[in-house]
């Protein structure tokens, strides 16, 4: 693919003879349609602008609906409005700009010195700063550094840039330098900084820095004259703070003497400035005298927000700036002083920031929907545009009439008001204008505005055809590479299947069966025309079907689809699955994979793509299938793998030796593609009645586990409970637990994918889950309350062994501290110190009552077994429910939160003991105190704000780090490039090694590559 | 270099920079098929750049210790 770079993007702003220029009608009714129904000419929905009914042409280009793009129409203001997206920058403009003669109120470059050699010149012109310059420039009084570089501005003007600006032009055959200047040193600035982010701080800056003048340094009104003097002149060309006599003399008998230490700078060969204070005079040479001006103050302006400007005088009288007064200042400032405001003044001058001609939008742009009732109902944008007509014409007849100046300027600003809002209706200060229903128009700004606006919700994110999002529920029984989807969406969701030779008659009869499931809802003729299939069409569809044809056919069982689950955290959240088309109204799947989605089924809804084009149907099968992301990328290991109740039944079936004749056994292994019973373990005898006995052969779990393991594995590992060793298929001992099987960890199917591949692990996976719910219905498992129960005497230990002792302990600790015997611990102080043994001492004493529990619910318990096969739940969990819930905290402390000296009002002051700062005695089961029931909660509240806090944290962190890598690439040669093939990394993550294809970080794994060897040995 | 302070080159976690010849430079752009400008960049400001004198344009080898592959080569082209 050709791939094209993007040089840059012009912003400017629309001049009114643009607008002019590219509208195809004046705009001068605020009426739509007229009596006949039909469009006013030179009105809103004017034929001139484009069409939007069928069958009628667009009067500017001739096209039809759908051909025609619409064009822009212009209303002619009748007097100038400010733009309310410009309000903010006019401000600035008007306030960094001189009141008379609209320079900015920068400084300009000022004269040096001025050297005259043609060599020196010949340097400039090869862009070179050599040696005689370098001298020139020290003996002026400005040595340059080393770093000091020269550049051509234009035809006989360089710029030297040093940590001065310099400015050296050639002028009546001299070279003469001069200091850049404010004005310079900001031009430059931002020429440097224009392709890169940055110029917006630059004109910041230069807006501050001249706002700060308080007098122009370009113009000014008449003081004095001098006859003109060449000893005059001369001082004053000598430049900076050098004033001659008479000058002083000259300027404090006209009454404005200066102060000690003016600076005079000579800006041309006629011109002076002398700066004295806050003061400035402008001395220039002409008809043969010297005139001295006095820098023009600069009046304040106030923005009065949002679209007014104030201008206050010296004597503190305000005075409003009408627009019109605001677009004439604007239109005084020199073109060469655009570019301060980082503006291109061919693009974008200021004035044009003041509204004269309003552009009509297209009503492409804006169309009328036609109700039921034959009415028609007009876009925001068409209602807007209507008042501002109407106001508009009011204004004009207004004042072709005479009206009074009060009248008028009420009747600008209701002009400006619609006009803001037809911008935006979301200005601060400015009621939002109402439709009739009292709903807030939706004007320009709303439009392309936020998460539903034109860039976020229409551009960045769009409706996808070919879609259904329906709630997720368990189906055990199917693969996990499959999804049971309901009929009713199998039968909306779409295949386009190209009719060919081979596949004809198949396609026949889809058409014929239409709308019953594997059916077919349209035909596409070769020609391209789309037909619906009806129940009137479709005997001569199928008589017509032919090669060439298309069918988009119902969705069917071992169709490919994407299905997905946000949030989207990782590649996992979206996999590909193969269809199975199920009643009911729900998405089914594999509780297996439920892990990778982070699903579960509580509710949770998730989203299927059908895929439309052979390609992607090929590329979602390699990419995206469900064996082919077992193994997570994220830790090298599965993530697909049993859950919950498989990892509790594999663990019953293969804890201990049980015993299961041949038709438990065959019952187990239900549904499995096993093709033979392995060898039994043994015979029981069996006494049947009146018949003798019988030696009956058995299998034990153990070996019904092994059946679904490849002959040939060999496996080692510390399991949950004790070590497990699998030889060549076979569990020789251990117990199955969540290390072996579950997801997240599943060494067996980590085994499974990298000995046997992806297709076997997930053949393993189906097994294991089938094996396990089958044996679990069998064996049955439950939980309740009566779980919790600890006998009498267990009881009575944990209460006087374990609580009564850590009480006392308590007490004594406190004691101790009351009687400053405590000795703090290093680096504590005493109080800290004392928490902390109360605490630890409390800690104690519920993992005490949590191990006295433990000795008396064994692992036939249904709570411990799934803690100790790590299905679900902790020790911890048991701890809380049967024997005590333990001391509560907020981050990691006591509660301490409440009153003054205690935390609740049934607590005496300054009580220190465990009950008053929120340690819960009892178990769960037992049941909690109120107190002790506010306290559980205030602990519980702290996890639940600090859920809440990082998961919106990680989600904003993970977006930014998903934008700044999401063009990488890892490339052939194992370089990381981005899309400019500059390279990030020179192999990939430093040792070039996937992490889903690896022995846990490590290319290969030697131990147990080793460890295999041996056991294959018989070593 | 200030008397008393200790040279940033000799600190354990920065990493071993050197300055490339001509030939080696290369090498280096012929094996991954590269101009010099898309190689990953450093800046002239750098301390350890100052510190090793090398100048824009240069192309700096960089062996850092890595928890990945032990050691690793990385390339940076120095620029202002």
């Amino acid at each position: 693919m050709r791939t094209k770079r993007i040089k840059g993007i012009k912003f400017g702003l629309l001049s009114p003879k643009e607008i002019r220029k590219m509208s195809a009608s004046k705009i001068i009714t605020a009426d739509t349609y007229g009596e006949d129904g039909f469009p006013i000419e030179m009105g809103l929905v004017n034929q001139r602008l484009g069409v939007i009914d069928p069958g009628l042409r667009c009067k500017t280009c001739g096209g039809r609906m759908g051909e025609c793009p619409g064009h822009f129409g212009h209303i002619e203001l009748a007097a100038p409005v400010i733009h309310i997206g410009y309000a903010k920058l006019i401000y600035r403009m008007l306030s960094a700009t001189c009141r008379e003669c609209g320079g900015v109120l920068l400084e300009d470059a000022y004269f040096l010195f001025s050297v005259s050699d043609t060599e020196l010149e010949h340097d400039l012109k090869r862009e070179i700063i050599s040696e005689k310059w370098h001298k020139e420039f020290g003996d002026s009084g400005f040595p340059l550094s080393t770093n000091a570089s020269i550049t051509k501005e234009k035809n006989d003007e360089w710029a030297i840039t040093d940590k001065e600006l310099f400015i050296i032009r050639k002028e009546a055959g001299k070279l003469n330098v001069y200091d850049a200047g404010e004005k310079g040193r900001f031009l430059n600035d931002i020429e440097l900084r224009k392709k890169q982010p940055g110029v917006g701080e630059v004109v910041k800056r230069m807006f501050k820095e001249a706002a700060k003048h308080t007098v122009c340094s370009h113009c000014g009104d008449h003081l004095f004259d001098f006859a003109a003097d060449a000893r005059l002149e001369n001082s004053l060309n000598k430049g900076e703070d050098v004033i001659s006599k008479e000058l002083r003399r000259k300027f404090a008998t006209e009454g404005h003497a200066l102060s000690k230490n003016p600076s005079i700078k000579k800006v041309t060969d006629n011109k002076w400035l002398i700066t004295d204070k806050d003061k400035r005079y402008i001395i220039k040479k002409g008809n043969g005298k010297l005139t001295v001006d006095c820098g023009t103050p600069q009046r304040v302006i106030k923005f009065d927000k949002p679209s007014s400007y104030i201008e206050i005088d010296e004597k503190e009288r305000k005075r409003r700036l009408m627009p019109s007064d605001v677009r004439e200042r604007l239109e005084k400032i020199p073109d060469e002083d655009i570019p301060l405001f980082g503006m291109t003044p061919k693009s974008a001058r200021p004035e044009w920031m003041v509204l004269t001609v309003l552009p009509v939008p297209p009503v492409t742009a804006r169309p009328s929907i036609t109700l039921e009732s034959g009415q028609r109902s007009e876009d925001d944008l068409t209602h807007k545009l209507v008042d501002i007509i109407r106001i508009n014409h009011r204004f004009m007849d207004n004042r072709a009439a005479g009206a009074p100046q009060l009248i008028i300027e009420d009747l600008w600003e209701l002009l400006q008001y619609h006009i803001s809002t037809y911008l935006n209706n979301e200005i601060a200060g400015i009621p939002p204008a109402r439709h009739r229903s009292g709903r807030p128009l939706k004007t320009m700004t709303q439009r392309l505005k936020g998460k539903e606006g034109r860039f976020r919700g229409s551009l960045s994110g769009k409706r996808v055809n070919f879609s259904a999002r329906t709630v997720i529920s368990p189906a055990p029984d199917i693969d996990i590479d499959e999804v049971g989807v309901p009929e009713a969406i199998a039968k909306e969701l779409t295949v386009n299947v190209n009719v060919t030779e081979r596949n004809i008659d198949l396609l026949k009869e889809t058409v014929r069966r239409g709308n019953e499931h594997p059916g077919a809802n349209y035909v596409r003729r070769a020609d391209g025309k789309k037909v619906k299939i009806t129940e009137t069409n479709y005997e001569t569809l199928v008589e017509e079907l032919d090669i060439g044809w298309k069918v988009e056919r119902h969705l069917r069982d071992r169709d490919i689809v994407l299905f997905n689950r946000q949030p989207s955290l990782h590649r996992m959240s979206i996999m590909a699955h193969y269809v199975r088309v199920m009643s009911g109204k729900t998405f089914r799947l594999n509780p297996t994979v439920c892990p990778p989605y982070n699903a579960d089924y509580d509710g949770d809804e998730m989203n299927l793509h059908v895929l439309q084009t052979e390609e992607a149907r090929a590329e979602a099968k390699i990419l995206m299938a469900v064996q082919h992301n077992i193994i997570s990328p994220r830790f090298s290991r599965p993530i697909i793998g049993g859950i919950h109740d498989h990892v509790s039944s594999l663990f019953l079936l293969t804890y201990g030796e049980k015993k299961f004749d041949r038709e438990e056994t065959l019952e187990i292994l239900k549904g499995i593609d096993i093709d033979s019973l392995r060898e039994p373990a043994g015979t029981f005898r069996s006494e049947v009645s009146g018949l003798g006995s019988e030696d009956i052969p058995y299998w034990t779990g153990k070996q019904i586990f092994s059946m679904i393991l490849p002959a040939g594995l060999n496996l080692q590992f510390q399991g949950k409970v004790g070590g497990v060793t699998i030889r060549d298929g076979n569990l020789e001992s251990g117990v199955i637990d969540e290390i072996a099987v579950g997801s997240f960890k599943g060494k067996i199917i980590d085994r499974m994918v990298r000995q046997y591949g992806e297709e076997a692990a997930k053949k393993f996976i189906n097994d294991l889950a089938r094996l396990a719910t089958n044996y679990i219905l069998r064996a049955g498992f439950s939980f309740g309350i009566s779980d919790e129960d600890i006998p009498k005497e267990g009881e009575q230990q944990i209460k006087k062994e374990a609580m009564r002792e850590a009480e006392h302990k308590v007490d004594e600790l406190i004691k101790a501290y009351e009687a400053e015997e405590l000795e703090a611990l290093p680096g504590r102080s005493i109080e800290e110190t004392l928490e902390l043994r109360i605490m630890e001492t409390l800690g104690r004493a519920r993992d005490e009552a949590g191990g006295i529990a433990e000795r008396y619910l064994g692992i036939e318990n249904a709570g411990v077994l799934m803690a100790k096969s790590g299905a679900r739940g902790s020790l911890l969990n048991l701890t809380q429910m049967a024997a005590c819930v333990g001391q509560q905290s907020v981050r990691g402390e006591r509660i301490k939160r409440g009153y003054r000296g205690r935390t609740l009002p049934h607590f005496k002051h300054a009580d220190r003991g465990a009950k008053a700062h929120g340690f819960v005695k009892p178990s769960f089961k037992e049941g909690l105190s109120p107190t002790e029931y506010f306290f559980h909660a205030v602990g519980g509240r702290e996890a639940l704000v600090d859920t809440a806090v990082r998961t919106s944290q990680s989600g904003y962190f993970q977006r930014r780090l998903i934008n700044a890598l999401l063009d990488l690439e890892v490339k052939e040669d194992e370089t990381v490039r981005e899309t400019r093939d500059t390279i990030v990394q020179f192999k990939y993550g430093e040792d070039g090694v996937d992490p889903s294809a690896c022995e846990y970080g490590k290319v290969v794994d030697i131990d147990e590559i080793i460890k295999d060897v041996m056991a294959g040995t018989g070593a | 270099m200030k008397k008393g302070k200790i040279s940033i080159l000799e600190h354990e976690l920065v990493p071993k920079h050197e300055i490339m010849g001509a030939e080696e430079i290369k090498e280096l752009l012929d094996k991954y098929k590269i101009k010099r400008v898309q190689l990953p960049k450093i800046k002239l400001s750098d301390p350890v750049i100052k510190e090793i004198k090398a100048d824009a344009g240069d192309v700096v080898k960089i062996k850092r210790q890595s928890r990945t592959a032990g050691t690793a080569l990385f390339y940076r082209l120095v620029i202002e």
